[in-house]
């Protein structure tokens, strides 16, 4: 009776629209929450921004990983290479990443995966970093694991003349194996993995 | 422009390289070739046998003509794909391949390229004119010249120099000519063979016959060789890639025997090849550290034991590898190595179902298949427990079994795949001192040993119908185990997962696997 007497009637309408407005809003972020929540894979994609390739645009050869048929088919692209033979081979490994990580990809990989760098050491080493993203998230197997190490290498092998060895460094330290199969803690043949990368290309 | 080899970029400037590169060119063929040949030959055809643009009944012979024309071009143009010309080159410091490019119709390499596994070398580019220092030595070559100054002397190249992308290439032939001023020393130029020998490096070999029944024929190699065999009916052939194996007095080799009257040597893209003609299945076995290779004819009895479908003739060392000699006490004949288990759990074939179980069923199914074999086993683990790959290693060779099967299982693809050992990189076949073997690369020795238990398996894996794939892995412990060693990856046959914890499905797989190491018992060693 008070209440009636000392608040105006349109106060207590305004007042409920208003309460209704905030308790609406509060399911609406909630619900953007557990949306927000149910994508941790893009929250934490922690990809390193590469800066912009100069130089001119070159045809290569890149060696993708086809899972249809388990087998590595060369394929010509056209990409900016810088002059550096450093970074002219980590341009390559990130031109085979992108395809890799695109959404019709033949071999997919998970979000995030990148090359830190490549490092040219004398004589004939390659080192190879890749982000921690790109092992992680790696599926697991000894087919799908060595289709991607024989892409890597036999990719730069056929465009950076004299490779000998690799190796392949995640986040900047050595692993034991890529994804629980292939052996990533030693150095990698290239003669060898040429063999293997004609074999895949037989696709027998 | 310039490339420094210190830091590994090409700095400077330098006009953009015109034309494409050979890698293109060769994808862009290949791709050409296997894609769309056939559909644009048919299209082709087919709109030239339509005559749509022919005018009158007096060209149908112009216009079958023409059909005729475009289906015999294009046959002998889409048939005639060159593999990719190698260079192999074979010196004290590094055996290596480089790639060819082809240029007015001769074969270039880049120089660049050849030389720098050799010692300190950077190359500048300033215009037409490169120039190459070498351990102080200065070369000055002309893009389009075929004259080139060294040291300040002037010499003459086969062909003009070709400089693309700042990269230098010179024609092959010319690499005698140029090679000896640059190093000081003599270099050997097996030009049609695409071989390189610098320095005194080449690998020599004698070959005599032992024995008459059956015979055996002995080669003996100045230097360690690890051959690719392969076999067809009436030969075999080994094919030396890394080794700087040179030619014998004459390039046929005759023995007088029935069985193995012949071996012929030839060389072609950058490999030595070894043909042994022979009238029966014939085998190959290693010895004296890879330096002997004997090639023995297989007798009646053996021929008549091998299985139908008769996998490439190889045989393990008779140098008695430590983990196969008949000295050594054999507990067991195989170990079975169930993959993963405890906290590594391979992979998740699906939200439900670890790799890490199928591959323990798999692993119990085939010790029962071999036991029932008569086949005595081991397995590794034979429930969830945790083994690092170094303590699966070091259990399987101290048991000193012939074979050694790892199980895996896979959503990925369909059927079984096979692997042996892909070595990592190691000189000279690792550090092996005497009687102790290099571990990272301890399974060198029996390579060809695992190779043949892999062919019996893919060749029953075939019989049976099963899809059967065998590759090289990089997959450890496979490279430190001191036996025949394999790992055998299976997925199933369709789309189901499921498959893979079908017991018929794991028997399916499992007796092939024990049926094709029976086979091959005897030549894996005897069981005790």
């Amino acid at each position: 009776m008070l209440i009636r007497a000392t608040i105006p009637r349109h106060l207590v309408i305004a007042m409920a629209v208003l309460l209704v407005a905030v308790l609406g809003m509060s399911v609406y972020v909630w619900r953007m929450r557990a949306r927000a929540a149910a994508l941790p894979v893009e929250a934490t994609d922690s990809r390193p921004i590469a800066p912009p390739v100069t130089g001119p645009t070159e045809t290569v050869t890149l060696f993708m990983a086809q899972d249809d048929d388990a087998s590595l088919r060369a394929a010509a692209a056209q990409i900016p290479l810088p002059s550096g033979r450093q970074e002219r081979a980590e341009e390559l490994l990130r031109a085979l990443l992108t395809r890799y990580l695109d959404k019709n990809s033949p071999h997919p990989m998970a979000p995030g995966a990148d090359v830190r760098s490549v490092f040219l050491v004398d004589p004939g080493l390659v080192v190879i970093d890749v982000t921690a993203s790109f092992a992680d998230g790696h599926r697991s197997g000894i087919l799908v694991e060595e289709l991607t190490v024989a892409s890597l290498i036999h990719t730069i092998s056929a465009n950076i003349p004299g490779v000998l060895r690799v190796k392949i460094l995640v986040d900047g330290k050595e692993r034991e194996t890529l994804a629980g199969h292939a052996d990533i803690s030693g150095f990698y043949d290239v003669t060898a993995v040429n063999q293997l990368a004609a074999e895949l290309q037989a696709g027998q | 422009m310039r490339w420094s080899r210190t830091s590994g970029r090409v700095e400077g400037d330098s006009r953009r390289p015109r034309g494409l590169k050979p890698g293109f060119i060769l994808h862009s063929y290949a791709t050409l070739k296997r894609r769309s040949s056939t559909v644009a030959l048919a299209s082709i055809s087919l709109s030239l046998l339509r005559g749509s643009p022919w005018p009158s009944k007096n060209h149908r012979v112009a216009r079958v003509f023409a059909t005729f024309s475009v289906v015999l071009f294009s046959t002998v143009f889409f048939s005639g794909a060159a593999p990719e010309k190698h260079l192999s080159v074979y010196s004290v410091a590094a055996n290596y391949s480089l790639p060819l490019l082809a240029r007015n119709g001769r074969d270039y390499v880049g120089l660049l390229e050849l030389l720098e596994p050799l010692g300190a070398v950077n190359a500048r580019s300033d215009g037409d004119h490169w120039r190459l220092s070498y351990n102080r030595l200065q070369a000055e070559f002309t893009a389009g010249k075929s004259r080139v100054h060294i040291q300040g002397r002037d010499a003459d190249l086969s062909a003009p120099f070709v400089m693309e992308s700042g990269r230098g290439f010179v024609p092959v032939s010319s690499i005698s000519t140029i090679l000896p001023r640059l190093l000081g020393g003599p270099v050997t130029l097996h030009e049609d063979a695409g071989r390189l020998f610098i320095g005194s490096v080449a690998t020599h070999f004698t070959a005599s016959l032992a024995g008459e029944n059956p015979p055996r024929l002995v080669f003996n190699f100045t230097s360690p060789v690890s051959p690719t065999i392969s076999t067809e009916p009436g030969t075999l052939r080994m094919t030396f890639s890394r080794e700087p194996l040179v030619a014998p007095a004459s390039p046929l080799l005759t023995f007088g025997s029935r069985i193995i009257p012949s071996a012929t040597y030839s060389e072609g893209n950058g490999a030595a090849v070894i043909t042994v003609n022979s009238t029966a299945p014939a085998m190959a076995s290693f010895s004296n550290d890879g330096r002997t290779v004997t090639i023995s004819a297989a007798s009646s009895v053996a021929q008549k034991a091998a299985p139908v479908n008769s996998p490439p003739a190889v045989t393990p060392s008779s140098a008695a590898p430590p983990g196969n000699s008949p000295s050594v006490a054999r507990k067991v004949f195989a170990i079975i190595d169930a993959g993963h288990g405890g906290d590594d759990r391979g992979e998740a074939l699906s939200t439900s179902l670890m790799e890490k179980d199928v591959t323990l069923a798999l692993a119990r199914s085939l010790r029962q298949e071999l036991e029932s074999r008569g086949i005595s086993t081991l397995m590794l683990r034979d429930g969830d427990t945790s083994l690092t790959l170094d303590q699966r290693a070091g259990l399987a060779n101290s048991a000193h079994a012939a074979i050694y099967v790892v199980l895996h299982a896979s959503s990925s693809g369909h059927g079984v795949r096979i692997y042996t050992a892909m070595l990592p990189y190691e000189t000279a076949a690792g550090d092996d001192r005497g009687s102790f073997r290099s571990w990272t690369v301890a399974q060198h020795a029996y390579i060809p040993m695992s190779q043949l238990a892999v062919t019996f398996v893919a060749a029953e894996m075939q019989r049976r119908q099963i899809p059967v794939r065998t590759l090289l892995g990089p997959l450890r412990p496979l490279n430190n185990i001191t036996t025949a060693a394999m790992a055998v990856e299976v997925a199933p046959l369709g789309s189901d997962i499921a498959q893979l914890t079908a017991p018929d499905y794991q028997q399916l797989v499992t007796s092939a696997v024990a049926t094709a190491i029976a086979a091959a018992r005897d030549r894996l060693g005897a069981a005790p």
